[in-house]
């Protein structure tokens, strides 16, 4: 979608990290849901690239 | 005695984990403590710390851990563990209770229609998910920063050639569509489109549009790299490009700090071709160039918003550079504040949250006073050659190397207090600060520093002398911490808050003037 557009449309957001930030959106009624975010792989980011490129074969 | 606790596989994000570990410190017979992920740098905090434990073998990114040094007659590692739960679920419970999908792709599920991620998590993860984000046809907030600028880059073209926008890495502030994102103020809708490389920048001139009547149509971030040569303005010239698409937008305010000269003209040759009037702040740019292109130059960031409302009712665009009082007022106000200090209080000190608005007053008064930095106007006057401890300083206290391990000083006002015990003494004449509201900010940063000020006071009271502070205000009356108290609480300390950072940056000067005059 162009960024034109997006300016016409309602801004529906996920939020992925910090609780804070989605708990702002929140208080003011956008619509926005929390990714229960963790670091793929267990954190090894060597194995989370490899299993990125696993996915994008799929 | 030394311990630690252990859970594995059990996430949380940095800046509650260190707002937690800061209320767990005051607990009684606490030493110090580290309540965090077993991250590499975690990890090395507590060796530094010399707080490691046979329990944080092998630990990784994803196990949680406490490790404390604590006096054993006071309290226990249990007791802490069980206060972190509580202060955790007094967090959790401020939530909605709504389900958090796991993934991405489950949070498209779970919202239909979604159109823009906003992204904060570390940054060796982000550009991963920033990429899944961009392949989803998201447009992306990135407020993560320890992202390389290779990815970056690839990052943006991906962006560019989709036509979505990547704001960041670490980009504090957008709003879109009338949605404040990560920090930003809550600004009335209207006709003025921002695009911004600098975060607090890009706040003090849409609160300074605020006040002066105007309005915004968008802010659009892109990142403090975004126009270096490497990344060549990617999202900023995306960003311009909307703005002028964009028959809401009839004025465009770009900042930046000085850009990378051939980036600049790349922009200016846009400006030029700009149907729409374009209002240009790069701290410090080539004024000549930006006339040139069309394009009209600024002296602070209020007067890029004064421009920029001038332009949108029609009016006289004209230089804002003086103080908003009659002469003869200020010079009272001035006269009355020197009159406080002693004849051995000669040094300046700024300390700001905010870091574009400590470079806004350091090209301002380094013409007047050499003056000391972590974040320099030029390599001479970085802080580590200053010799002894006194001397003109001016800290951005958001730079890396006092945010380890703790949040930003807008998010927690700890690192500022800490700088006001230990930096203001017995010889400051002139303290600088900013106080930055909006959403992502402390929920009463003009009380945190009207602490310190009181606190100040009573110190040198004892010595049998004052201080003189100046202040701005970042911020407008529709922001969750209400604008007004917050000049007032400052007021009542004593504290001479003026309009603008850059008001408060020239009383400061006009101050440190008649100081300096005195020696």
């Amino acid at each position: 979608m162009a960024v034109k557009d997006l300016f016409k449309q309602e801004l529906k957001i996920i939020n992925m990290g910090l609780e804070s930030f989605y708990k702002d959106l929140r208080s003011q009624n956008v619509s926005a849901v929390q990714v229960d975010w963790k670091p793929k792989a267990g954190g090894n980011t060597k194995m989370a690239s490899l299993l990125g490129k696993l996915k994008k074969n799929q | 005695m030394i311990k630690s606790v252990i859970r594995k596989n059990a996430y949380y994000d940095s800046v509650t984990l260190m707002l937690i570990s800061r209320e767990l410190s005051k607990m009684p017979g606490v030493e110090e403590v580290l309540a965090g992920m077993a991250t590499e740098l975690n990890l090395e905090l507590v060796e530094n710390l010399k707080m490691v434990t046979p329990e944080l073998d092998g630990l990784g990114p994803n196990d949680f851990f406490i490790s404390a040094k604590f006096d054993e007659t006071q309290t226990s590692i249990e007791a802490l563990e069980k206060k972190f739960f509580e202060l955790l679920n007094d967090k959790k419970s401020h939530s909605d209770g709504q389900y958090q999908p796991p993934t991405l792709s489950s949070a498209l599920n779970h919202l239909p229609g979604a159109n823009l991620a906003q992204i904060s998590v570390p940054g060796k993860y982000a550009a991963a998910e920033v990429e899944d984000a961009l392949d989803a046809g998201l447009h992306v907030m990135l407020f993560s920063d320890n992202v390389s600028i290779e990815d970056e880059l690839r990052l943006k073209q991906k962006a560019v050639e989709k036509g979505l926008l990547m704001m960041g890495p670490d980009c504090g502030t957008a709003i879109i569509n009338g949605v404040p994102l990560c920090f930003a103020n809550a600004i009335r809708h209207g006709k003025i489109g921002v695009v911004g490389a600098s975060g607090t920048g890009t706040q003090e001139v849409t609160t300074q549009l605020h006040k002066m009547g105007g309005g915004l149509s968008q802010v659009i971030g892109t990142g403090g790299r975004d126009l270096s040569e490497a990344i060549g303005g990617l999202m900023m010239i995306q960003g311009i490009e909307a703005l002028i698409a964009d028959p809401e937008t009839e004025v465009i305010v770009l900042i930046s700090k000085p850009p990378s000269p051939s980036v600049a003209d790349k922009i200016y040759a846009i400006a030029k071709s700009s149907p729409k009037p374009v209002v240009i702040d790069f701290i410090g740019g080539n004024a000549e160039a930006i006339r040139a292109a069309g394009a009209y130059p600024c002296l602070s960031f209020e007067d890029a918003a004064a421009k920029a409302v001038a332009l949108l009712k029609g009016e006289k665009v004209k230089d804002i550079d003086g103080i908003n009082l009659p002469e003869t007022e200020l010079e009272a106000i001035i006269d009355k504040a020197v009159a406080t200090l002693k004849p051995d209080q000669t040094d300046f000190l700024g300390l700001y949250t905010g870091g574009t608005l400590a470079d806004e007053a350091m090209k301002y008064l380094g013409e007047s006073f050499p003056i000391y930095s972590n974040i320099p106007l030029s390599p001479e006057m970085a802080i580590e050659h200053l010799e002894g401890v006194h001397g003109n300083i001016c800290l951005d206290l958001g730079e890396d190397q006092f945010t380890q391990g703790r949040p930003h000083p807008m998010i927690d006002p700890q690192t500022r207090t800490e700088f006001f015990v230990s930096h203001v003494d017995e010889k400051t004449a002139v303290l600088l600060v900013d106080v930055v509201l909006g959403y992502g900010s402390h929920e009463d940063p003009a009380g945190a520093v009207a602490d310190s000020v009181a606190e100040i006071r009573q110190r040198l009271g004892k010595v049998g002398k004052q201080i003189v502070v100046v202040a701005s205000i970042t911020g407008t009356e529709l922001d969750p911490q209400d604008l007004a108290s917050s000049t007032r609480k400052l007021e009542e300390q004593g504290i001479l808050v003026m309009p603008s950072n850059a008001q408060a940056v020239r009383l400061a000067d006009r101050i440190m003037q008649k100081v300096l005059k005195g020696v």
